[in-house]
């Protein structure tokens, strides 16, 4: 029985018969369901889903609020990094020491502190005072990071031996970029992107904090209408999932597929 | 083709790589550098590729005198053909898009002018099959036809050959090698670094053994191998040729 589920190849592509792959997803399932079934049944707690269906107009709002915000996090987030991945390959000092420190900044502290510090302090300094455009701005700034790192890795893999050849053959720098390396740069950062915006639209979770109605701000005003805490998040957890499971399919496709073309 | 290397030296990080080289050599066709790993033979290659600057000392060919410096060497490398020993093809493009691309961008060729000539080439040794295929669906001796055909569809002025069958399986040796003595038959110049010692005395009218970066032995292809005046060139000779 256990070597149905048991593949006979154990190298790169494992492959199971129809018959594995239905009895495994059942007992995936009866596994998962079971545990929370059994989890809820502890709490004795009531449902009342009507008092949060009253509100459904709420969630659509916040949900679509929570996709606006990720796009155009995202669009920015890839400006920034990329002016970032260049700065830390740049021969001018100044601009590779921000573009460093940047980043080792960005990544080193919580995306928390630091939209309480953009937006209370220097958001303040400088009369920035619309949360949206504050919101964007400081997810792009943070995303910018990792996505600086992701181009910049992209970049690294390209082999020397690659520039090498281009040179040889008398390749202006320009050609260089256009025609070799950023051609398999985009490639190759595709899928780490998509993953990058995974995690974009989770974080925005916190734009919460500084009262940008997203999808968070609105679950939590729910529940403070209602009292009803289970039904205001659960819905919440699912609508993050319907945004980002296809986001993580389309990365794990990019992955096989690149990795066969290259 | 003449050429004449005069006192050229480089350290890589106070290790001397070549230590005054210099050699005067008239009528060149196919000039062949032999010797061990890491004896400078590489790094000479790639000093009159243009790839790489020597600290001191001149190279001339056929009477003009290669100046190190970018503008100068991008004109230069425009009009030679470099082979390098792992094949060096762009991963993304295909067989004839490599060969095509440098045509189009380097050389303004238009993209008719420019496949006409790539498929001329690939036809001519025996790659035709492969002409949409990427590198990675090709074998490494098909790989480095491609890259040989790419240097050659520049039309360069004479070739450079960096160990171009070290990378490659024992199986795919010959094939590449044949492409390279077909070539040499046309009388296209060619200097080649190579460790193939029955090519080497096969091809080469001149043969230079370069060890410890220094010129340790010139001569024509039947002095160098079958009357080595210097021990150290005996010894290599015995060590390549044991088996």
């Amino acid at each position: 029985m256990a070597g149905l589920f048991i593949s006979q190849e154990h190298h790169e592509h494992p492959k199971w018969s129809n018959l594995a792959w239905v009895l495994s997803a059942i007992l995936v399932f009866i596994i998962i369901s079971g545990i929370f079934i059994f989890a809820f049944s502890q709490l004795q707690y009531h449902f009342n889903w009507s008092a949060i269906y009253k509100y459904k107009a709420k969630f659509i709002h916040g949900w679509l609020m929570t996709i606006i915000i990720s796009l155009f996090s995202l669009v920015l987030s890839l400006f920034i990094g990329f002016f970032f991945a260049v700065g830390q390959q740049s021969r001018f000092l100044p601009y590779r020491m921000i573009s460093k420190v940047y980043i080792e900044i960005i990544r080193g502290t919580p995306l928390l502190v630091q939209i309480l510090i953009f937006f209370y302090v220097i958001g303040s300094a400088f009369h920035l005072n619309n949360r949206y455009v504050a919101g964007i701005l400081i997810l792009s700034f943070f995303a910018g990071a990792y996505v600086s790192e992701i181009i910049r890795a992209g970049i690294e893999s390209i082999g020397k031996t690659q520039l090498e050849t281009a040179k040889s053959l008398g390749f202006t720098k320009r050609d260089t970029y256009r025609y070799i390396i950023i051609p398999q740069v985009l490639k190759r950062i595709m899928p780490p992107l998509a993953g990058q915006f995974v995690s974009l639209v989770k974080d925005s979770s916190l734009l919460s904090i500084i009262s940008v109605s997203e999808f968070t701000l609105n679950a939590q005003e729910v529940n403070s209408y209602t009292y009803s805490t289970l039904e205001s998040y659960i819905p919440l957890a699912i609508g993050y999932f319907i945004l980002t499971f296809p986001i993580s399919m389309l990365t794990r496709y990019l992955e096989r597929k690149f990795h066969y073309e290259t | 083709m003449k050429l004449e290397l005069s006192g050229i030296t480089k350290t890589y990080e106070g290790q001397v790589v070549l230590d005054h080289v210099s050699v005067i050599l008239d009528d060149i066709h196919a000039f062949v550098i032999i010797g061990p790993s890491g004896g400078g033979k590489t790094t000479l290659l790639r000093i009159l590729a243009g790839l790489e600057y020597p600290d001191s000392g001149k190279v001339t060919i056929d009477g003009e005198e290669i100046q190190y410096h970018e503008s100068w060497l991008r004109k230069y490398r425009k009009s030679i053909g470099m082979v390098f020993q792992s094949y060096n093809l762009f991963p993304h493009l295909s067989a004839l898009r490599n060969i095509t691309l440098p045509l189009e961008l380097v050389h303004g060729m238009s993209r008719q002018d420019a496949e006409a000539r790539a498929m001329e080439l690939l036809e001519r040794f025996q790659l035709k099959d492969h002409t949409y295929k990427k590198p990675i669906q090709l074998s490494g001796g098909q790989k480095q036809r491609v890259a040989i055909a790419r240097a050659m569809a520049i039309k360069p002025k004479f070739l450079l050959l960096d160990e171009p069958t070290s990378a490659l399986d024992p199986e795919f040796t010959s094939e590449v090698l044949d492409m390279i003595e077909e070539l040499r038959e046309e009388q296209k110049d060619l200097i080649l670094v190579t460790h193939e010692m029955g090519f080497a005395r096969q091809v080469a009218d001149h043969v230079m053994f370069v060890a410890e970066g220094r010129v340790m032995e010139i001569g024509n292809a039947g002095e160098i191998f079958d009357a080595p005046k210097q021990g150290e060139l005996k010894q290599f000779l015995d060590k390549v040729l044991k088996y």
